[in-house]
């Protein structure tokens, strides 16, 4: 892999205030690295934070601390309008739900060209209607779509169209939240097939955020998984499956059901006890192997270390 | 085993203002006591659709049943009364639905939510009927039951919501317990807790549970059999090992292709192209046939029968016909077929 930086998350909070005195620690302190080409997946329950973390990295939500720094650039500091305009191009997001993240008012031809005008990408209206139909068969729809609405699509095919206009601006970086949950199976194989072949082909980087593991494991080359706004696991996909050292990646691990019915009756479910941590320090995020890091504290550490050796 | 459910040439339709869509077209199942079945296909396939027949929860009056029977310990309770099904609904036949949020009475304490069958069906008196609560709480693994019982559904958690709709399905001990996606909305530990419960439940009450999902992890861990459907119709219907080990019908092997294994990284998955057919006028054949890179001649212009693979496997695809020509399933759709977990040590590496 390239060990070109592209995005460095640094110490990121978020907290949103719930009244005068509550306050939810969405995101907790989390730091991580994505490379330029990698699909890096951010796994978890929901609330616990996945989600946030995506939002705040693109700027829909203003960190509370800690910096994001995405092509050298710190995302979260006060910038121009045209400054923000280059960020926004080169950062782009997919949502989970196509159906509310497309406007349905407007034809599928101007929202995917809304990016080409904001940056103002085409050159005349020819040149706009070309890339739009260029876009849509890119990602396997056809150029007759351009005039319907949102509503005329399956839910597949509307994945499709956000997807389409994302990649409207040639992002490098794009960020998938929950991009295939509200969809059916093969219709899920078929958006994955896609975005792998689109990274291939544009070198893309993406930030994969989803809670479905065996499909994470399938398109990530690195995982982090969260819990409770914390970052408690973070390793290649493989090494991670392999070897996962934190009590709570074991669980969410033994809980994926696997479409194989032997399997199946004798898989032992691993129940995960936030109270069986060592409490005589604050837990901290550090490798255990190269690459392979964890929440643990010095003690933990050590077990782990032996755990990892003993294999 | 006895039939407890027979299903026989059951059609579905609703009146909508463009015309008739066909939701379910002539399916045929039964259901023994203290079994699973599973029953696995996309969204529109007909598999909530099927479920709702058999309560009679179908939007009336637009959806009908057309043709067929439903026979329940040998009544045909399609032509039951609206107050007949009410009290087979509550007592014999119930339901657990996806999602828990929509299917409890936010302005009702879970207690009493829980009571109302009881107090109905069973004939208990309030206080009986409160002692029987905390029980089923209890049975349903709910901490604190005699707290719990006054709190609203908006003080539970997701996981716990969805046990408390399992408490209220089983209040009555019912035959059958229809389990409508009811993990779908549910995180992965989460699912396991509640599929684990179900099952424990079955085999404490001998109930026989009829699970609709389109996960296959899920329908692997629950069923002793599996219906695909497709377009309205069963198209495999056999054993968990039949449909996972040696499925006929390529729309299953689409299905099985389309999950990604744990273990090795392939380029591509095997995904089924195109999208499912309109059924508002269901094509003309097998109706998987556009999506098929199997399809045959004949599959364009009849509909193939169900073929029999063994006593408990049947498929309706032309593929079995003894002038077909043998098609084996794709390599990747192969690997699959022995097994997902098959080559992973990741199990003893955990104990």
């Amino acid at each position: 892999m390239e060990n070109e930086k592209v995005l460095e998350v640094k110490n990121l909070q978020k907290h949103f205030k719930l009244g005068r005195k509550s306050v939810v620690k969405a995101v907790n302190d989390i730091s991580f690295d994505i490379y330029k080409g990698e699909t890096f997946g951010l796994v978890g329950e929901s609330g616990c934070g996945k989600s946030t973390t995506g939002r705040t990295i693109i700027r829909l939500h203003d960190a509370t601390g800690g910096d994001v720094i995405f092509n050298n650039e710190n995302v979260h500091e006060k910038k121009s309008k045209k400054e923000l305009l280059k960020l926004n191009r080169k950062m782009q997001m997919i949502f989970q739900d196509p159906s509310s993240s497309l406007n349905p008012k407007m034809t599928v031809m101007d929202i995917v060209a809304e990016g080409i005008d904001i940056h103002k990408l085409a050159k005349n209206e020819e040149d706009r209607k070309q890339r739009v139909q260029e876009l849509l068969e890119t990602v396997g729809l056809n150029k007759e779509h351009a005039t319907r609405f949102p509503h005329e699509f399956s839910g597949g095919q509307r994945q499709r169209i956000g997807i389409a206009r994302a990649l409207a601006v040639e992002p490098d970086f794009i960020i998938a939240d929950e991009p295939i949950s509200a969809l059916d199976v093969s219709i899920q194989a078929q958006v994955v097939n896609l975005l792998r072949r689109l990274q291939r082909d544009q070198n893309l980087t993406y930030l994969f955020i989803a809670h479905d593991l065996s499909m994470v494991k399938y398109i990530s080359d690195r995982i982090g998984v969260m819990y409770f706004g914390n970052m408690v696991e973070l390793a290649e996909s493989d090494e991670l499956y392999r070897n996962p050292l934190h009590p709570y990646t074991k669980s969410l691990l033994s809980a994926i059901p696997l479409p194989d019915p032997d399997y199946e009756r004798y898989r032992k479910r691993v129940s995960y006890d936030p109270t069986g941590h060592d409490t005589t320090e604050e837990p901290e995020f550090r490798e255990v192997t190269p690459g392979h890091w964890v929440r643990c504290t010095t003690k933990e550490f050590e077990q782990y270390k032996k755990e990892l050796a003993s294999k | 085993m006895s039939k407890l459910l027979e299903v026989k040439d059951l059609s579905v339709a609703f009146k909508t203002y463009s015309g008739e869509v066909q939701a379910v077209r002539g399916i045929d199942f039964d259901l023994k006591k203290g079994e699973t079945l599973a029953i696995v296909g996309e969204s529109g396939s007909g598999k909530s659709v099927t479920t709702k027949a058999i309560t009679q929860l179908l939007p009336k009056p637009q959806g009908y049943i057309k043709t067929g029977e439903i026979l329940f310990e040998g009544e045909d309770i399609t032509k039951y009364t609206t107050k007949q099904m009410q009290k087979l609904r509550g007592k014999d036949i119930s339901t657990v639905f996806q999602d828990p949020m929509t299917s409890l009475n936010p302005t009702m304490k879970v207690g009493k939510q829980i009571a109302e069958g009881l107090i109905k069906h069973r004939k208990m008196s309030k206080s009986q009927a409160k002692d029987k609560t905390i029980e089923l709480l209890e049975l349903v693994g709910i901490p604190q039951p005699e707290t719990r019982l006054n709190q609203y559904p908006h003080q539970f958690s997701g996981g716990m919501r969805q046990r408390a709709v399992v408490a209220i399905a089983l209040a009555c001990n019912p035959k059958i317990l229809i389990a409508d996606e009811p993990t779908t909305a549910l995180d992965v530990t989460i699912q396991a807790q509640i599929l684990e419960l179900m099952k424990d439940i079955q085999r404490e009450m001998d109930s026989a549970i009829i699970f609709i999902t389109h996960d296959l992890g899920v329908v692997a861990n629950v069923a002793d059999r599996v219906a695909v459907m497709y377009a309205g119709k069963i198209v495999e219907i056999g054993t968990a090992d039949d449909i996972f080990y040696n499925p006929k019908h390529p729309y299953t092997w689409g299905l099985l292709g389309s999950m990604p294994t744990l273990d090795d990284d392939e380029e591509e998955l095997f995904a089924i192209p195109g999208s499912p057919p309109d059924m508002l006028n269901p094509p003309k054949g097998d109706a998987f046939a556009p999506r098929n890179r199997f399809a045959l001649e004949i599959d364009t212009q009849m509909e193939p029968p169900m073929f029999k693979v063994s006593d408990s496997h049947y498929a309706a695809t032309w593929l079995l016909h003894e002038h077909a020509p043998k098609i084996e399933p794709p390599e990747s759709v192969q690997r699959r077929m022995q097994g997902f977990a098959s080559m992973d040590d990741r199990k003893d590496g955990e104990e």
